[in-house]
């Protein structure tokens, strides 16, 4: 599949057989790109796609496994961002690459080679602050500035170079919405006098306001190439998180699917229970508002959300890791929980396995441990979890990824497997992990609930949630929905396109 | 590791000039080749090394990277000093007397730690610039005592009066200057290795210095309550080698009471791995080299640098091999896992 040639207008970039794999994970798998000189072409995706790692390629900051690349017609190889930058690239990263500490001219003659002649880029920066019409103070401290601002920072910083090709990660994520319109304004008539933008985004309203072209990447591949008068956010959104019948075989549980019927309800206890739930962040931003809704004992509830929609918090309050800013909030006091980053927040990786596992309940445990008994324990849990490490004294460092999450797999389901206690909240707890290891986990995840648990777990992968749900909750802007189990309804409801 | 010793003091007094025969052999009779030596000279210098060596150890194993073992060292020292001179007229019994000056000593580490250790946990301050700052407080502050309020009542010398003989730490018999000091220092020493590998506060400490964000996730640990309290527990140890030294050898305070006993405190723990257990036996070492050099320097004129040379050696030598030891375990790790994708 190649984007559409029916235009007359060269190509400013165009990528083939674009191939990229992070250890077994495959980010990108046969992709192709192409964008026309002096449009705007935005770029598709669910997280985890293969959107940013594409253009971390075209930067220069990803060296593909395999890649045929032009650039403005001409066969061009890009090895480090310098190189990109040389021929008139310029990216806009999702987390900005400025020094807080330092003024705006400053940050603007980072970078640059030779004597650093200060009121030279300060005349540039007011120079393209006219050609753009940002308002821009030259001598302001970046930290001093808005988000808004940082953002203009930045893309002056490309331009300051003479870029001509503009590639922005998610720019609106952290936008207001009158700032969000004035960007994609802005970017419209860049490309309008003559320039190129790639707008990596996953807001479809979004892309199809303001782009030429649309192409939707899923799983690492190109599966839409086409422009935006000629779709629509339908179509989008299907491409975007396939189509039901493509699930079917992912994941090697099959037989697990197509039991959503299951009606634990009549019977079951209340495990979670939120009243007007709100949550705010480290930085102080509402992240949860007046949620309301309660899980059931035997259940497992899939919660979906695109990056920054809330879910995260939500997720952390069920485990109890942070508490509720206001509303009420009732919990189990033992909730198992398998986080996202393992290494920052389930192991020690120094340590070896079974003090690994008595680090679950570490805080509560009194006098002394009976470390005997905690690695008969582990042992046994190693053999049931099938953990391939040589014996409980091994460092956990020692083991492969998929070993470690199934340690920790193994460490919090315990006590549900026992019926001891009811709830575990899971948080991607198959990223990385191979197809089996995978299953494994699924299966462990769906035991513990037919076991009694409640059991929250949360995806990046909507197949992945529809899959083991049986009731979906979907986080967007901070609000929590319950969606019914039905691919398109959760793919709308997470986009806001219902 | 001896051999290590041996060889790097003879050629260090080859390259220096200095006589290599008689040079080794006062290192050899001034530190354990003799009882004499060995009792009165370095496991005299060993009690202060293991407590204080006990107390980095237990502050750095819970990511607290106590560097004022020195200041906490002499604040013990000075609290223990000034409790006996004063209290006496208290007519408390001699051996209730020194087991509270000892406390007390132990309360003042523990409050000089404290110090650093709420400016950590409230204004997020580092404890490495803190406790150093500390320890210039500490060394200060004792100076002026020692000329102010402590001063002997002749107001001659820059020190306390001497502590009377009823309240000096009994020695062990047959062993000359040795105190049982020793004694409370392997007691201590010792459990504190115990609480690390047998009690869930221990292992606490442990989850928390080797990752804060895993032991307040996974483990549910109060991490700032867990790593305060490691910290003035270090200091208490610490304030405590400074009571036990002024009651078991110097009987009074005084300027450089401290030959820097808290600095040699983290090579005596980084060298045992940071394992209260081998703190016991590298606390000796240490107080052997000292001792050697003293010796070196009264019978055979080398200058006693020249020791502290080889100690920082030896220390250099011991960071590499558990550099290297680490490395070849992540190497096997790499191995097992790769094996197993295959």
């Amino acid at each position: 599949m190649t984007a559409s040639p029916a235009h007359h207008t060269g190509s400013a970039l165009a990528l083939e057989n674009v191939r990229k794999h992070f250890g077994s994970f495959v980010a990108l798998d046969d992709a192709t790109f192409e964008v026309r000189a002096g449009t705007v072409h935005a770029l598709l995706g669910e997280n985890g796609a293969g959107k940013t790692t594409l253009m971390r390629i075209v930067y220069g900051l990803v060296h593909a496994d395999a890649c045929t690349m032009r650039i403005d017609g001409m066969p061009a190889t890009v090895a480090n961002p310098s190189d990109a930058i040389a021929r008139g690239i310029g990216m806009v990263h999702q987390h900005f690459t400025l020094v807080p500490v330092m003024s705006v001219v400053e940050n603007i003659a980072l970078g640059s080679r030779g004597r650093l002649n200060v009121a030279q880029v300060a005349k540039r920066v007011v120079e393209i602050a006219a050609r753009t019409g940002f308002s821009l103070d030259p001598w302001a401290r970046v930290e001093s500035l808005s988000i808004g601002a940082q953002q203009r920072v930045e893309i002056t910083k490309a331009l300051a170079r003479n870029a001509r090709t503009l590639i922005l990660d998610e720019p609106t994520a952290v936008l207001a919405p009158a700032e969000s319109t004035a960007l994609l304004r802005w970017l419209r008539s860049y490309a309008d006098a003559g320039n190129t933008v790639v707008l990596i985004t996953h807001k479809l309203h979004e892309a199809l306001a303001v782009a030429d072209d649309v192409t939707v990447l899923r799983r690492g591949r190109t599966v839409l190439a086409q422009p935006a008068a000629t779709t629509s956010i339908a179509a989008l959104s299907d491409a975007m998180l396939g189509s039901g019948a493509e699930r079917t075989g992912v994941n090697g549980v099959a037989s697990m699917t197509g039991r959503s019927a299951r009606t634990h309800r009549e019977n079951a206890a209340i495990v979670f229970r939120a009243e007007r739930l709100s949550l705010i962040d480290a930085t102080g931003v509402v992240r949860v508002r007046e949620a309301s809704f309660d899980i059931w004992a035997g259940e497992i509830v899939g919660v979906a959300g695109i990056e920054g929609s809330g879910q995260r918090e939500l997720l952390r309050a069920l485990a109890g890791r942070i508490a509720p800013s206001s509303g009420k909030m009732i919990r189990p006091a033992d909730v198992g929980f398998i986080p996202e980053d393992r290494h920052r927040d389930a192991v020690l990786l120094d340590r070896d396995l079974s003090e690994n596992v008595a680090l679950r309940g570490a805080g509560i445990r009194r006098g002394v441990i009976d470390w005997t008994s905690v690695r008969a324990d582990t042992r046994s849990l190693l053999q049931r979890y099938d953990v391939r490490a040589p014996d409980s004294r091994t460092m956990l460092r020692a083991l492969s990824g998929g070993n470690q999450q199934k340690l920790v797999v193994a460490r919090e389901l315990r006590t549900a497997e026992n019926g001891q206690h009811h709830a575990i909240v899971a948080e991607n707890p198959t990223r990385g992990l191979d197809v089996r290891a995978t299953a494994g986990i699924h299966a462990r995840l769906y035991r513990a609930s037919e076991a009694g648990a409640a059991v929250v777990m949360y995806s990046n992968d909507i197949d992945e949630v529809l899959l083991l749900a049986t009731r979906v909750l979907v986080t967007r802007g901070g609000t929590v929905h319950e969606v019914p189990l039905d691919r398109e309804a959760i793919g709308r409801a997470m986009l806001g396109t219902s | 590791m001896l051999a290590a010793i041996v060889l790097g003091a003879a050629l260090l007094l080859f390259v220096g000039g200095y006589p290599v025969g008689p040079g080794l052999r006062a290192l050899w009779f001034g530190s354990i080749g003799s009882w004499y030596a060995f009792t009165s000279s370095t496991l005299v210098r060993a009690i202060p090394l293991m407590l204080t060596g006990c107390a980095v150890a237990v502050a750095f194993r819970a990511g607290v990277f106590n560097i004022g073992a020195e200041g906490q060292f002499l604040s013990g020292a000075a609290a223990a000093t000034a409790l006996v001179l004063v209290v006496p007229t208290l007519r408390l019994p001699a051996p209730l007397l020194v087991a509270t000056a000892l406390l007390v000593a132990m309360l003042a580490g523990a409050a000089w730690a404290g110090i650093a250790a709420v400016l950590r946990a409230r204004f997020g301050v580092l404890e490495v610039i803190s406790t150093i700052m500390l320890n210039f407080v500490a060394l200060s502050a004792v100076s002026y005592l020692v000329r102010g309020p402590l001063q002997e009542p002749t107001r001659v010398y820059p020190q306390s009066s001497t502590i009377v003989e009823a309240l000096h730490l009994p020695r062990i018999p047959g062993a000359g200057r040795l105190h049982v000091g020793l004694v409370l220092a392997v007691l201590i020493t010792g459990s504190a290795g115990w609480l690390f590998r047998h009690t869930a506060s221990g292992f606490r400490l442990i989850a928390v210095g080797e990752s804060p964000s895993a032991a307040a996730s996974a483990g549910r640990i109060d991490v700032s309550a867990t790593t305060t309290r490691a910290f003035m527990t270090s200091g208490a140890l610490a304030g405590l080698a400074g009571g036990v030294e002024v009651l078991g050898i110097t009987f009074a305070l005084y300027d450089n009471i401290s030959p820097g006993y808290g600095y040699t405190a983290i090579a005596v723990a980084l060298l045992a791995g940071l394992d209260p257990w081998r703190v016991m036996f590298t606390a000796v070492l240490f107080g052997a080299l000292e001792a050697g050099a003293g010796a070196m320097q009264r019978d055979a004129g080398v200058p006693s640098s020249l020791v502290s040379v080889i100690e920082a050696l030896l220390i250099l030598a011991v960071v590499v091999a558990q550099a290297v030891r680490v490395r070849r375990i992540s190497a096997r790790g790499i191995t097992l896992a790769a094996a197993e994708d295959a």
